[in-house]
């Protein structure tokens, strides 16, 4: 059997070759330096649904590296999330609906390019034209102008809006449809980030890696893999980057970011798997951020189904949002990564910005055998059942669903009174609530674009506004929302949205359920890490070493 | 030989074309994707039907299928909704999945035979049952259970490998996923050899062999190893198209930027073009595999001839 000792002798070699070259795999770069600013954040990543465009970044994945690459004329304060001047000297207005935009000299693009107004009004224009499909066109569509640039059907009559009009290299002024006393506060969002004449001359190239203005420049970019930022050193802002790079990698599940992490081998992981919530705590320690974030999830009901909008359906839907036992389905379900929702907004805003907790009133609060008798006043369920939509493909919404319907049929003595029902692709669910075939209340997330109060209530809640997707219409919100947004005095404003929401509150157009954390962890290579108030990463802050 | 190879290569056309058919069909009747582009909000109707414009949407599905067809042999796959054209993505991907499925083929073959013909000789004896009890174990693990199992205790408690695979995907990163995606089909391997060999050990040539004085180790290898390797050889054949498939649940576990990973995203994000292009070469594959499969038969049997 001499051949046979042999044969094993080969596994056990094969064996520990192996073992020896997977020894050697291991390690790997580690981003190098130390505490003199030069290190490299690894940080985890998603595919950008999009093109790398400012204006059709929707999601947070592209949003990460805009905000790494570019600065507009307004910056979110990473802490309080207040709209702050960068690149504006100022933007004056006598009226609320024309201003005048000034930028700050001195300021150059990564390829030495001057940023001046023309490179704002060239990338609002493209922007808002039809025929370039930005996800993020709406933003401009209180511009003048912009139903000729992009009409909801049929070609683009023009290519330019016609509010915007350059007056010198560091001066272009701007007419809107109507009075909008906060709109400089919107600028902070990447979609009014100025654009270099690279983008329009050679847009393929500068898509495959994009040249901005922002403290850090792309330094390799392999798409659906990962990319390389490295700081820029010209950059004159006030936020320049504290360390020496940020390499991004694209993770296709999250579980596999956090293990990661845990091996060393990634430094940041911004999103935290649902099933590692319990122990995250154990392995992180304070390395553990959990933050709120300007998300808030609703249940919105069909108010265009007549059913649903009925006299006295209003106390129905009151009583259903009494009968959700929102604590226990934060703490058990999430683990504490929602917030129960008592108001509208979300607690990013600040009390300054608009976020008053508890102004949803007892609406809001748990209380099983008011729900009932209330939802009995309203003449009860519609048919006596009713169920919730929501997609199953993402978000594992059927855990909160369950309980959601759960705490219903408890307050309500009925074991299937409310029922979860699932649709199977996000798209199919989206498509269906666009076409308004909903009988029930539907789950609806509300991410906001910019941290102002009014766009936590106007999108969603003002007559056939684009996003309103219950069909909501009330005469008296939609008066108090054109006056608060016809104030000039910010805090007047505010005080007007917040009534706005009072009547929200007595309709119950749609359920505020909870608002939505940011939660990340990190290495105990980095520090000073945070997250805005959008949850991404202020990466210009983060320390290595 | 030549006859053959060319009528199996104009079989494959319609399958080919049946195959495209069915997996555009599907991965349509999900309905409408443009929605999912724009998040938790309503799509703005303009710029929707702009990009359905561009993609073909609005068009019947039968329109639809001829459009991408004739894309196709013109070498375009179509785009992908991140801008990127599909053949780059496939020539991003492809050589990583190859890479992994050469690693769990080599793994396959070098351990899985070895211990098959071990066992198969020693029949009954105790080696046999632990290969057997061994493998049995194997199988009965889900391959997303072995893979977690191996990347905590190697990657993370033992911290001797990296428990991911860096974006360039080198050969020793990816000899963990490599095991961990061939860990079944080796002990299948194991099994098919250890009865094949078991059962040609006593057949008349081997005692031939024997009695004409042979070296014990040549009959093994040269006429009973031969014969007994043609079940092993149509296994792992159709095993090189499930190893890509089933790559999806490995490459998502350590992280590897291949073909299920691609496949996955395009699942999610209903990107058709991307779904469509990789499972159709997918397809291509096994049938070339299955092809390659069929002509080793004549090269270990030469009473085997195909005209």
């Amino acid at each position: 059997m001499r051949g046979v000792r042999r044969a094993k002798w080969a596994v056990c070699g094969l064996a520990a070759a192996m073992v020896a070259a997977g020894c050697g795999g291991g390690g790997g770069d580690s981003g190098g330096g130390g505490g003199d600013g030069t290190g490299t954040v690894r940080s985890s990543w998603g595919d950008p649904q999009n093109p790398l465009e400012p204006a059709n970044t929707n999601e947070v994945q592209g949003g990460k590296v805009l905000d790494m690459i570019f600065r507009g004329l307004k910056r979110y304060d990473p802490k309080t999330g207040k709209a702050q001047d960068m690149l504006a000297q100022k933007i004056e207005t006598k009226d609320s609906q024309n201003y005048t935009v000034t930028i700050k000299k001195g300021w150059t693009f990564q390829n030495g390019e001057k940023v001046t107004a023309k490179s704002f009004v060239d990338a609002w224009n493209y922007g808002a034209l039809l025929d370039n499909k930005q996800k993020n066109a709406y933003f401009f569509e209180y511009i003048k102008g912009y139903d000729k640039v992009h009409p909801t059907s049929g070609k683009a009559s023009a290519k330019t809006l016609s509010g915007l009009q350059v007056k010198n290299d560091t001066t272009f002024t701007v007419q809107l449809t109507q009075k909008f006393s906060t709109w400089p506060e919107t600028l902070g969002y990447a979609a009014f980030a100025p654009l270099p004449r690279a983008f329009f001359e050679n847009h393929d190239a500068w898509v495959s890696k994009p040249v901005g203005n922002g403290p850090y420049r792309v330094d390799s970019y392999k798409k659906g893999t990962s990319m390389r930022l490295k700081k820029w050193d010209k950059y004159g802002g006030p936020d320049k980057a504290q360390n020496g790079g940020v390499e991004l990698r694209v993770y296709t599940d999250v579980g596999t970011a956090y293990t990661d992490l845990q091996g060393g081998n990634l430094d940041l992981a911004d999103d935290i798997p649902a099933a590692q919530l319990k122990n995250v705590k154990q392995d992180l320690g304070d390395r553990y951020i959990n933050q709120p974030a300007g998300i808030i999830q609703t249940l919105t009901f069909p108010t265009y189904d007549k059913r649903w909008s009925k006299a006295g359906s209003e106390k129905v839907r009151r009583g259903l949002s009494m009968a959700i036992d929102r604590e226990q389905i934060t703490e058990r379900i999430f683990e504490k990564t929602r917030t129960p929702a008592t108001d509208w907004t979300s607690p990013v805003l600040g009390a300054d910005g608009g976020y008053k907790a508890g102004l949803c009133g007892d609406a809001c609060e748990y209380d099983p055998k008011k729900a009932k008798q209330l939802i009995e006043e309203g003449g009860g369920l519609p048919g006596g059942k009713m169920t919730i939509t929501y997609n199953a493909d993402t978000g594992s919404h059927k855990d909160w669903v369950d309980a959601v319907c759960n705490s219903i049929n408890n307050a309500l003595d009925k074991e299937n009174a409310c029922v979860g029902a699932s649709i199977g692709t996000f798209a199919d669910f989206r498509n269906k609530i666009t076409d308004r075939q909903m009988r029930g209340p539907f789950r609806a997330g509300w991410q906001m674009d910019y941290p102002l109060i009014q766009n936590f209530l106007q999108p969603m809640f003002y007559t056939n506004a684009s996003s309103n997707d219950g069909g909501y219409s009330s005469d008296e919100f939609d008066g108090l929302v054109d006056r608060a947004n016809a104030e000039s005095d910010s805090a007047k404003a505010v005080s007007l949205f917040q009534d706005a929401e009072k009547v929200l509150a007595k309709d119950m157009p749609g359920i505020p359920l909870w608002y939505q954390n940011g939660n990340a962890g990190y290495s105990d290579r980095l520090s000073d890490v945070r997250l805005n108030a959008f949850s991404v990463p202020v990466y210009n802050e983060i320390k290595v070493g | 030989m030549g006859r053959y190879v060319i009528r199996r290569l104009l079989q494959m056309i319609p399958v080919f074309i049946g195959s495209t058919f069915l997996i555009f069909f599907m991965v349509y009747a999900l309905g409408d994707p443009v929605a999912a582009l724009f998040g938790d909000r309503a799509p703005d109707p303009a710029t929707a039907a702009q990009i359905r414009e561009d993609l073909y949407l609005d068009e019947p599905l039968w329109k639809q299928y001829l459009h991408y067809m004739g894309q196709i042999f013109q070498g375009d796959f179509g785009t992908a909704f991140n801008g990127q054209p599909v053949t780059e993505l496939m020539a991003d991907a492809w050589p990583v999945t190859v890479r992994l499925t050469l690693v769990a083929i080599a793994f396959e073959i070098l351990i899985g035979i070895t211990l098959g013909v071990l066992s198969g000789l020693r029949r009954g004896r105790a080696i046999d049952t632990t290969v057997l009890l061994l493998s049995l174990i194997v199988i009965s693990i889900p391959t997303f259970v072995s893979g977690y199992v191996l990347q905590y205790l190697c990657g993370i408690k033992w911290n001797t490998v990296s428990p991911t695979v860096s974006p360039d995907a080198p050969l020793n990163e990816l000899l963990l996923p490599g095991v961990v995606v061939g860990l079944v089909s080796l002990a299948y391997v194991t099994r098919l050899t250890r009865t094949s060999i078991a059962e040609n050990v006593r057949a008349d040539y081997v005692r031939t062999a024997l009695a004409k004085g042979l070296p014990r180790r040549r009959v093994i290898t040269r006429h009973l190893l031969r014969n007994s390797l043609i079940p092993v050889v149509t296994f792992i054949g159709t095993d090189i198209g499930g190893l890509m498939g089933g790559a999806l649940v490995t490459e998502r576990i350590f992280n590897i930027h291949g073909v299920g990973y691609q496949l996955y995203q395009g699942v999610l994000r209903q990107n058709s073009p991307t779904v469509v292009g990789f499972v159709t070469v997918l397809v291509l594959v096994f049938l070339v595999a299955n092809l390659l499969v069929d002509l080793l038969y004549a090269v270990l049997d030469p009473r085997i001839r195909y005209a």
